[in-house]
């Protein structure tokens, strides 16, 4: 459910740690950020900042030390694991660098698998997957499997499978991270479409500037503190 | 969808998953080929009655027991019919043309035996003439024996060359009957024994005793013993069964032998697949991530995992099984003087079933169990 000021993900005093060897070395401290409906926030950061980090915990990969997540109106922090799973299964769309479809199944059953969750029937489901592959234009590749495909058609198949079930949000960490010039911006122009046509909320992990210009909101990572982007990012990015 | 994927992970790795179920086939052959060679030493024991009862020397089967018994026997209550003879021992042409041969009183042993089926004019061919014998069909065949045929027996036991002529050839009732045994008349050896060697003659090596009521066997067996304790010659008396048992307990320390190594086959094929299978799990941990993430829960990746060991290990049993029957078959006529049932029975083929599945569950315990407890964060670092 939407907060009546729209804001879709809401995140007060997060922290999160992670213990080697005896040694606990915090990544995030104390992060607060409001994230309003059909935003497309860009995260940067260097190596090692924690972006991915507070990826993994919106999208309810991860569980944090402290704090509050609230998506849509729901504390994921609160969430048992298999609640989580459910729960990420019907609000959340992933995008992965390395696309991360099941090479033994064709684009068709890879974009399908999400609804296999859903009560849908078969030809509801069949038609889901049908509008899915025809929004990143790879409806006529549906029966090719994964290795058949160049990478961006792999990461435009890896977002229809993100889409397919119309999550409350979509997480894409480092989506264009293996791709080439031509093939990141056919990705990048897709997700704006994502966002400006159909309204979608979407959270970008990345280290690219040029990825970082389609989004609407930038936010900065360093050393596990948030902060708005510094001007050089702004300046690079222009 | 996801036994579509299950199948399809099954064969991802032709190469690898084709020689586990190469080795899993070979595994499932060889414990069900010891099964049967265990199944056909007890042969002798599953098909004994319940209702005959067998009497030899108390002291050992290499002491015989006086003739005059049989009527003392026969008084004794419950005793229905009374039969006997003596192990031959004789050697047809060579040593190593072994079978079981018998000298017995041929009407009543008949008689007790119903599950020798012997077709009736051969049945009074046989009863009637002294230097007759009767064989079971595959020992007939074995040696391309045909009724009329001469046969002569080198004795070993009782010297001399004694020829037979064959008036029956039995079949068997039940495809654990023996049908490699040979049998003529104790007459004709006793009657020889008195010219050749009185002092043997008129004795039987045991008798065979069929009962009224099955359940009468314990009661009629202590009667008869107890008939002759602190004779010359004191009995033991005891069910078929127990009788063939006694042979077959000879060779307990071989069976048991037998039986371990069954069972070590088996785990070492369940090591193999448990191999298989946590390579594959390794392989995929970043693509069971991946389903976790998109929210499959923990059942849906056990059952994925243990649908593929089990998909392995039954085709690999499945394979195993069939060759089971003519691997049998062949081994039987190579070993049929040893064997002389050798038949896979159907406890085996249920055996090979329970040991395929529990090999394909067992050996997708670990592997589902890590597949289970990876993170998700660290799952999907092993893409890439």
């Amino acid at each position: 459910m939407t907060e009546p000021n729209n804001i879709i993900v809401e995140i007060n005093d997060l922290s999160k740690s992670y213990r080697r060897g005896g040694q606990i070395l915090p990544v995030l401290e104390h992060i607060s950020l409001n994230i309003e409906e059909g935003t497309f926030l860009a995260l940067m950061g260097p190596s090692g900042s924690g972006k991915s980090t507070l990826l993994n915990l919106i999208a309810g990969l991860d569980q944090a030390d402290h704090g509050v997540i609230r998506i849509g109106g729901v504390d994921i922090t609160t969430l048992g694991e298999s609640e989580l799973a459910e729960w990420r299964a019907r609000n959340v769309g992933f995008i992965f660098q390395f696309y991360n479809l099941i090479p033994v199944l064709t684009a068709f059953e890879n974009v399908e698998l999400p609804l296999i969750l859903t009560k849908l029937s078969k030809k509801q489901r069949r038609e889901h997957v049908s509008t899915a592959l025809e929004l990143v234009k790879l409806h006529d590749r549906m029966d090719h499997y994964p290795r058949q495909l160049s990478g961006g058609q792999q990461q435009r198949v890896a977002i229809a499978r993100a889409v397919v079930t119309d999550p409350t949000i979509l997480v894409a960490d480092e989506p264009t991270g293996d791709l080439d010039r031509v093939s990141a911006e056919e990705v990048l122009q897709l997700m704006e479409r994502l966002s400006l046509d159909l309204g979608k909320t979407i959270i970008m992990v990345t280290h690219d500037p040029r990825a970082a210009r389609k989004a609407n909101l930038m936010k900065y990572l360093d050393k596990g503190i948030l902060a708005n982007a510094p001007e050089a990012t702004f300046t690079e990015c222009s | 969808m996801l036994l579509k994927l299950l199948l399809r992970n099954a064969l991802r790795h032709k190469l690898r998953n084709a020689l586990t179920v190469c080795g899993l086939c070979i595994a499932i052959l060889a414990f069900g080929m010891l099964r049967t060679v265990i199944s056909a030493w007890y042969a002798g024991v599953e098909a004994s009655s319940a209702n005959r009862l067998v009497t030899r020397n108390a002291i050992s089967l290499l002491f015989s027991l006086p003739l005059s018994y049989r009527e003392k026997i026969r008084a004794v209550a419950g005793v229905k019919t009374v039969s006997y003879g003596n192990w031959f021992g004789g050697i047809y042409i060579d040593e190593k043309n072994f079978f079981a041969n018998f000298a017995v009183e041929p009407k009543a042993y008949l008689e007790m035996y119903p599950e020798y089926i012997v077709p009736e004019e051969q049945k009074e061919a046989f009863l009637r003439d002294r230097k007759a014998c009767a064989v079971g069909a595959k020992l007939a065949k074995r040696f391309g024996w045909e009724i009329g045929h001469t046969i002569t027996l080198k004795g070993t036991i009782f010297p001399g060359n004694w020829e037979l002529v064959l008036r029956a050839i039995y079949t068997g009732r039940e495809k654990s009957t023996d049908q490699s045994q040979f049998f003529f008349h104790w007459d004709y050896l006793n009657e020889s024994l008195r010219k050749t060697a009185p002092s043997r003659a008129d004795k039987v090596g045991f008798y065979m005793i069929g009962l009224t009521k099955a359940d009468l066997a314990a009661r009629t067996a202590e009667a008869i013993d107890s008939m002759f304790q602190n004779s010359f010659a004191e009995t033991i008396t005891e069910t078929e069964k127990a009788f063939q048992m006694g042979f077959v307990s000879l060779s307990e320390a071989i069976i048991t032998a037998i039986r371990l190594v069954s069972l070590v086959i088996i785990a070492i094929i369940m090591a193999v697949v448990a191999n298989t299978m946590i390579m594959s799990v390794r392989e995929r941990m970043g693509e069971y991530a991946v389903f976790k993430t998109l929210g499959f829960g923990p059942m849906y990746l056990v059952g994925m995992i243990f649908g593929e060991s089990l998909f392995i290990t039954c085709f690999g049993g499945g394979l195993g099984i069939l060759l089971t029957f003519p691997v049998a078959k062949g081994f039987g006529v190579a070993v049929g003087d040893w064997f002389p049932v050798f038949n896979v029975a159907q406890e085996t083929i249920y055996m090979d079933c329970v040991a395929a599945v529990a090999v394909g569950l067992i050996a997708s315990v670990f592997p589902a169990w890590r597949a289970v407890h990876v993170g998700i964060a660290e799952g999907l670092r092993r893409i890439g």
